[in-house]
């Protein structure tokens, strides 16, 4: 799906800068395809929301272009760009009930009456707020205001929704269900959204894609999954997900694999993913789940002694500190299963991972 | 349980009921709250409160002809006013202004008269001079015989109205109108009308005034709450200026500017566009108090309207635009609804003290520029008939508290924000 020539969406070397020193946001290369749900997912001032403000048009691109559907869109002003947006703070219009926010979009486009009504009715529905048409936003939850932002965002027919951390003021269980109708709404309509988001547990629910962007470049732009397993650089590897790092130095190439002198000490044989060659310093990045501790002989290449230095007991797992090969910060994620071996503060273990679960990336 | 039976019961444990404990509890605290509002509530009462209520009891307190010429005004209590007076009324009359003319007395009685009805001063004066040759009665055709006012009804009836000590003629002067002879209320003769003039002007003025302030506040607001920080630090140093200065010097630089010798008049003939001879009257006049008035209260109409714009997000107008409305749109239907309140307070504000401006209307508002105010110093200072100058002072007062009454029903004072 990605990558086509046809893509709906389409940044080409966009640079931006707020005033004309540092470039916030740094040769921008991004397609989007039609109906996709496309994920920016970053820490705070990385640059994600100065995209979205390109993309609707509030702000200018200081160097390249952004396309729609085809169309340059740089001279575009917004209220043209037929670009829905759902803002963090929501934007409601105080003044208006719900009912005359929903309508506003429609009346500007001088829809009939009749067409105002039924769509407004419509959208109201799919957000699940029938009855509350002549409240105030000052008279609705959050959570309430937050569907009224998405059904005026919605309600007008874009075929691109952009959203600027739109559950960013929401509990944690309104913005799992939230989360979860937004996502819902997406794929019963087919619009294509983008969506902004710091919350990497949110990016990986609800997204088809997510571009990791850091200091105003993309570090990865994957489908959930693949940026959970196959990070391609150390900062993707620590923002998304728990990591364990190792740092050390390539002493041999092999093929796919590599071995690695970590500094605490020890030999890891490792998958090279984005290393230099033999002699460059890198970071071993593991994950906490792929990890076993005492594993059955031979089954792994990389074992190693390790301490036990710290349990705390999580239910369906135990998290397990350990330290191995001079960090004495790795995480073990044990299993809750049924005759697995209970461990003791203070217990000499092995460790041991596969190759492929060890990957060489850039320091 | 027990604990939960009594409070449901407004018991408390010790079987005191909850309120007599809870204001024994809150009663030292109310004792201090009210000690530390005495000296605010002491001042309010002494600066406002009573010279309000003096205010208001001198516009309708008479007691000048009831206590200097207290017979006659007896003597004519039972007269229908349909024919003349009967001799009783006369007698008491002629008695009493001999008696006023020998204790000096007989001016202020004759000045009160006057202000009721023109040529009354005279008459007494003259009727009182030679009634001392009327040693006896009958005084009817004496009095008759002196000036043939005496034998119109009129002028009694005019005595019967200033007769009385609680009297509403104030107010009606302060509109035009007065008693007839029949006790009816009519419209003053021609020459007598000027407070409904002087009312429409100073309703129009304060309407002109407050529409010229929004005119120009509404913009400098717009661009204070919206600029960078610091182009809008000056830029409320620049609004808040003439606050720092004084009204007078204030006033007398648009003398300076706008008078016929002025510097706009001069600069405005050196250019060309006028002649030497056609130079415009800007001052002295009704433009010249409108222009140093809407100049002195901008800064009311600005800053209620800029914490208002202040609070108003940036994304709304944002949004708008995402939703498809151009830039004027956006700003009509969103913006300026937002900002309702602050037009609503700062056109208040505005209204309120243009009503009752004084000081500038004296200094650049030549004879059409005066206002109500004006009219209220002159009878304090110059004529001395506080009376009527209460009176105009109590339907002033009257007009800004319907004024806020109204408002408060059209858009609520919850809605007003002042800062
Ligand atoms: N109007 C502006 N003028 C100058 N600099 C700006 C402006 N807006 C943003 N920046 C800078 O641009 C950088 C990126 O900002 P941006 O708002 O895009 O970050 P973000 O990724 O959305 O962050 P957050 O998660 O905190 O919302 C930041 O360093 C910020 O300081
Ligand atoms: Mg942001």
């Amino acid at each position: 799906m990605p990558e086509t020539n046809d893509a709906f969406v389409r940044f080409v070397d966009v640079q931006k800068s707020y005033d004309g020193e540092t470039l916030v946001v740094k040769n921008l290369n991004l397609d989007i395809a039609q109906g996709e749900f496309l994920t920016l997912l970053g820490p705070s001032g990385s640059g994600k929301t100065t995209c979205l403000l390109m993309l609707a048009g509030f702000e200018p691109t200081t160097h390249g272009n952004i396309t729609l559907d085809g169309r340059a869109i740089n001279n575009v002003p917004p209220h043209k760009r037929n670009i829905g947006m759902v803002f963090q703070n929501y934007a409601l219009f105080p003044h208006m009930t719900v009912q005359e926010n929903l309508a506003f979009p429609l009346e500007v486009r001088r829809m009939s009456k009749g067409e105002v009504e039924g769509r407004v009715r419509r959208v109201l529905d799919m957000v699940r707020l029938g009855g509350f048409e002549h409240r105030r936003p000052a008279q609705l939850s959050g959570g309430q205001q937050q569907r009224v932002a998405v059904a005026r965002a919605l309600v007008f027919d874009p075929k691109l929704v952009l959203m600027d951390e739109p559950l960013g003021a929401l509990d944690r269980q309104l913005r799992e269900q939230m989360q979860y109708e937004i996502k819902h709404i997406h794929d019963n309509l087919g619009v294509t959204i983008v969506y902004v988001t710091h919350d990497q547990g949110e990016a990986l629910t609800m997204s088809n894609r997510i571009a990791v962007l850091n200091h105003g470049e993309i570090q990865q732009l994957a489908t959930p999954d693949t940026l959970y397993e196959e990070p391609q650089n150390a900062f993707v590897a620590q923002f998304i997900g728990e990591n364990n790092k190792l740092l050390g130095r390539v002493t041999s190439m092999n093929g796919m694999n590599c071995s690695v002198e970590v500094d605490g000490g020890g030999k890891v044989e490792a998958r090279a993913v984005n290393i230099e060659g033999v002699g460059s310093r890198t970071m071993l990045s593991l994950r906490p789940e792929r990890v076993q501790i005492n594993p059955p002989d031979g089954q792994f290449p990389n074992v190693f002694e390790g301490r036990v230095e710290e349990l705390i007991y999580l239910g369906d797992h135990i998290r397990t500190r350990v330290s191995v090969c001079g960090d004495d910060d790795f995480i073990v994620k044990v299993p809750n299963a049924s005759g697995h071996a209970a461990l003791r503060k203070g217990d000499d273990v092995k460790v041991g991972w596969a190759i492929e679960d060890c990957r060489a990336l850039d320091v | 349980m027990a604990i939960a039976d009594a409070t449901v019961q407004g018991i408390t444990v010790d079987g005191v009921p909850l309120k007599d404990k809870l204001r024994r509890a809150t009663r030292t605290s109310r004792v201090r709250a009210f000690l530390l509002v005495t000296p605010l509530l002491l001042f309010i009462t002494v600066s406002f409160v009573l010279p309000i209520a003096d205010m208001l009891f001198r516009s309708v307190d008479n007691p000048r002809i009831s206590s200097l010429l207290p017979e006659t005004v007896a003597a004519l209590e039972q007269w229908d006013g349909k024919k003349l007076p009967d001799e009783a009324a006369f007698a008491a009359l002629a008695k009493e202004l001999k008696l006023r003319r020998e204790d000096r007395n007989l001016g202020k009685a004759a000045t009160r008269l006057n202000y009721e009805r023109g040529g009354m001063r005279s008459l007494i004066t003259k009727s009182a001079r030679k009634l001392k040759r009327v040693e006896r009665g009958p005084y009817k055709e004496a009095m008759v015989e002196i000036d043939e006012k005496w034998g119109q009804r009129e002028t009694w009836a005019a005595i019967k109205l200033i007769g009385k000590r609680y009297t509403l003629v104030h107010y009606l002067a302060g509109v035009d109108r007065r008693f007839d002879a029949d006790g009816n209320v009519v419209t003053q003769p021609e020459v007598r009308r000027i407070y409904i003039t002087i009312w429409g002007r100073t309703l129009w003025v304060s309407l002109l005034v407050t529409a010229f302030c929004l005119l120009l506040g509404y913009p400098i607001a717009y661009l204070l709450a919206t600029l960078p920080l610091r182009q809008s630090n000056l830029l409320m140093i620049m609004v808040l200026l003439p606050f720092w200065t004084s009204l007078l010097v204030r006033t007398t630089t648009w003398i300076v500017l706008l008078q016929s010798n002025g510097v706009i008049n001069d600069i405005l003939v050196w250019v060309g566009i006028l002649s030497d001879e056609g130079r415009i009257r800007m001052i002295y006049n009704m433009t010249g108090t409108l222009i140093a008035m809407t100049q002195i209260l901008l800064p009311f109409m600005v800053l209620p309207l800029y914490s208002v714009m202040k609070t108003i997000s940036p994304s709304s107008m944002r949004a708008a635009q995402s939703l498809g409305a151009n830039p004027f749109t956006a700003f009509v239907r969103i913006y300026m609804p937002q900002t309702v309140p602050g037009v609503g307070a700062g056109s208040l504000l505005v209204f309120i003290v243009s009503v009752g401006y004084y000081i500038t209307p004296a200094l650049v508002g030549g004879s059409t520029g005066q206002l109500i105010s004006n009219f209220i110093a002159y009878h304090m200072k110059s004529s001395l008939n506080w009376g009527l100058a209460a009176a105009l002072g109590a339907i002033l007062l009257a007009g800004v508290l319907a004024i806020y009454w109204l408002y408060d029903r059209v858009v609520g004072i919850d809605n007003m924000k002042l800062g």
